[in-house]
């Protein structure tokens, strides 16, 4: 079969990538500089006997070589430790904050991608024109703003209008399903918008730029030599190939978008895996930062092998 | 990509690589080719300059109490007052020193990096380039943004930890387009030349190598100042910004910590997300239209900033 190779070499490339991660978050949180014990016991001037409590209930009297050890076989067995926050495990905190974040972040994508391939597309096809210029430029606005600062934009013009924080409303006593959809979705909206304005100009400089390629090929030309209309030289030869490099280049964003959430959880309160990062910071919870932390490495990864599984399914030029 | 001389030209020129031209040409043409490069280099001149003589420019005092808490904007003070009632220019000017230099030290530890790194790979090949460019694919693939959150976070809040732990997530791009120059650069006959001649490894990447790959890798920078201004943006408002020096991004952290939404004071938030967006933007342009002049092939996938950059191209195995 056509390029085995490729696929194997990729998803080895992923399993080595996985086991870095991995291996990386351990030396971050236990080999890096600062004291392990005074960073777990989060008091600052503990007396010995405390940190030596400390060191053994925590493994850290062992070596390091050991504690590496004892640290994958926990994570084999899905253990990532418990929560200083309220004693929970890590990974039963993580999979509901994943929860919340995924529709949030997938919805915000979808109107991303659609503003920013109807964008790009005009662009390309009126190039040079005003309308391109103006395009253009916004898309790069947007893209230079910082997220944060984005998120309080729409607060600010829209408070009226949606709830600006949480998930769903509180004084909203035994909804029905319904009822508890539309108060999530109605919490999702400035939320989800801010995620689709940080993205839709990078998607538009994206499917431009890949239109524009595209626009100066041959059989672009014979096309339009055929004296096809241009809207149908636009829609079947050009953008249909445009779609190779931005489908690959949205499926690699989308695995940043999700660690990228922090910022936007955090103006909105939405309670997702950015915003544990961002709890965990403050609080200094480190098993539920380590936790979060490779959760989210492992979501950029899976994605980015998506993307090239993806570009060898969709372009059969790729062999090796 | 073929890296075989084309006829006609002078041995060891190869199609791939744009020739040698005088270091005023090629301002004079980034700038004839794209016009709005000098507007975003004006732009990003401009906030240096206003960061270096802020204290002279400054209005007010950066600890002076001149106002209100959250006083509107006035004549005396055209963007209103902080939290504490100091004035909000005076804040964005000094915020602008923190701001920058977190931009332009971290890229410069990022453009050392990325260059040493990429110089490394392209020249000595082989196992050494296998090693190298293995590391800079996992780099690649860890999101930045966390990390440099969990680093920041263990290592504690100072201006030194934020610039060091940009500065190292950020190099990734710039090695890669470093090195794929370098190799071709190798390959010029005037190079093996000057090794034929008894020059040492170091003299042909000084002399020879380095001079020709700098417009591409002082592109690359200008580009990575923007994502460095940006993520500092993002650290200060998340706290793990220098507690004690004002930036930007604080200013936008402060007015959202201190309810300023619920006060309305949008003059807290407002401009100074126009001032990170301007220099970000100033850098972009600048550093789009040098690549764009420099090497046309990369035009599609110039996106310039955050998150992948050349990355799909890399991928094709273009470069």
């Amino acid at each position: 079969m056509r390029g085995i190779d490729y696929v194997l070499k990729r998803t080895g490339f992923a399993l080595i990538t996985v086991f870095v991660a991995i291996t990386l978050n351990f030396v971050l949180f236990r080999a890096l500089p600062g004291d392990a014990i005074t960073n777990l016991s989060r008091v600052p001037h503990a007396t010995p006997q405390l940190k030596r409590a400390i060191a053994k209930e925590f493994g850290l009297d062992k070596s390091k070589w050991q504690q590496y050890v004892i640290y994958l076989e926990q994570l084999a067995k899905g253990n990532m430790g418990i929560s200083y926050e309220d004693q929970q495990p890590v990974v039963s905190k993580l999979k509901e904050k994943l929860a919340n974040t995924i529709p949030m972040v997938a919805l915000g994508t979808v109107i991303a991608i659609l503003l920013g391939v109807v964008t790009g597309v005009i662009s390309a096809w009126r190039r040079g024109t005003y309308l391109d210029n103006l395009s253009t430029m916004t898309a790069m606005a947007f893209y230079s703003f910082p997220t944060q600062w984005l998120a309080l934009m729409l607060i600010i013009l829209l408070a009226g209008f949606f709830p600006v924080s949480g998930r769903t409303d509180v004084f909203l006593l035994n909804p029905s399903a319904w009822q508890h959809f539309k108060d999530v979705m109605i919490h999702m909206t400035l939320p989800a918008l801010t995620v689709a304005l940080t993205l839709y100009g990078e998607y538009t400089l994206i499917v431009r730029s890949a239109m524009l390629e595209t626009l100066g090929e041959d059989y672009v030309l014979t096309a339009r030599a055929k004296g096809l209309k241009p809207w149908t030289v636009v829609r079947r030869h050009a953008f249909r190939n445009a779609m190779l490099p931005t489908v690959t280049l949205m499926a690699i964003s989308l695995g940043y978008i999700v660690a990228g959430q922090i910022l936007i959880e955090t103006v909105f309160g939405w309670p997702g895996i950015g915003r544990a990062v961002f709890l965990a910071v403050s609080e200094r919870d480190f098993p539920m930062l380590q936790g979060a932390f490779l959760v989210l490495t492992l979501v950029v990864v899976f994605f980015n092998l998506a993307a090239d599984l993806l570009y060898f399914r969709l372009d059969p030029r790729i062999t090796t | 990509m073929s890296t075989a001389p084309i006829l006609g030209l002078e041995p060891g020129v190869t199609a791939d690589v744009v020739p040698a031209r005088r270091k005023g040409g090629f301002v004079w043409q980034v700038i004839r080719e794209r016009p709005v490069a000098a507007v975003g280099a004006s732009v990003v001149l401009a906030f240096v300059l206003i960061a270096v003589l802020a204290p002279v420019l400054a209005p007010y005092g950066l600890h002076e109490r001149v106002g209100p808490v959250y006083g509107r904007p006035s004549r005396q003070h055209l963007l209103g007052l902080d939290d504490g009632g100091i004035d909000m220019i005076t804040l964005l000017m000094y915020g602008a020193r923190t701001s920058l230099l977190v931009g332009f030290a971290a890229t410069l530890v990022a453009g050392v990096i990325g260059g040493g790194i990429g110089i490394l790979a392209g020249y000595f090949g082989g196992a050494v380039d296998a090693v190298l460019m293995r590391v800079t694919d996992y780099f690649l693939v860890i999101p930045d943004v966390p990390f440099m959150i969990v680093v920041a976070a263990l290592w504690g809040p100072s201006l030194t930890h934020i610039i060091l732990v940009i500065g190292l997530l950020l190099w990734t791009t710039t090695a890669r387009i470093v090195r794929s120059q370098v190799k071709s650069i190798r390959e010029r006959v005037y190079v093996k030349r000057a090794g034929a001649m008894g020059a040492g490894h170091a003299r042909i990447v000084l002399r020879h190598i380095l001079p020709q790959v700098a417009p591409i890798l002082v592109a690359n920078v200008v580009l990575t100042i923007a994502v460095a201004i940006f993520d500092e943006t993002a650290l200060s408002f998340l706290g793990l910004g220098d507690p004690s020096k004002i930036s930007w991004g604080k200013i936008i952290e402060n007015a959202f910590q201190r309810t300023a939404l619920s006060s309305g004071a949008w003059w807290a938030i407002v401009p100074a997300g126009i001032c990170v967006a301007l220099p970000i933007l100033g850098c972009t342009l600048v550093g789009q239209a040098m690549e764009d002049a420099l090497n046309p092939r990369l035009r599609v996938s110039h996106l310039g900033a955050r998150k992948f950059r050349v990355r799909a191209m890399v991928a094709k195995g273009e470069l």
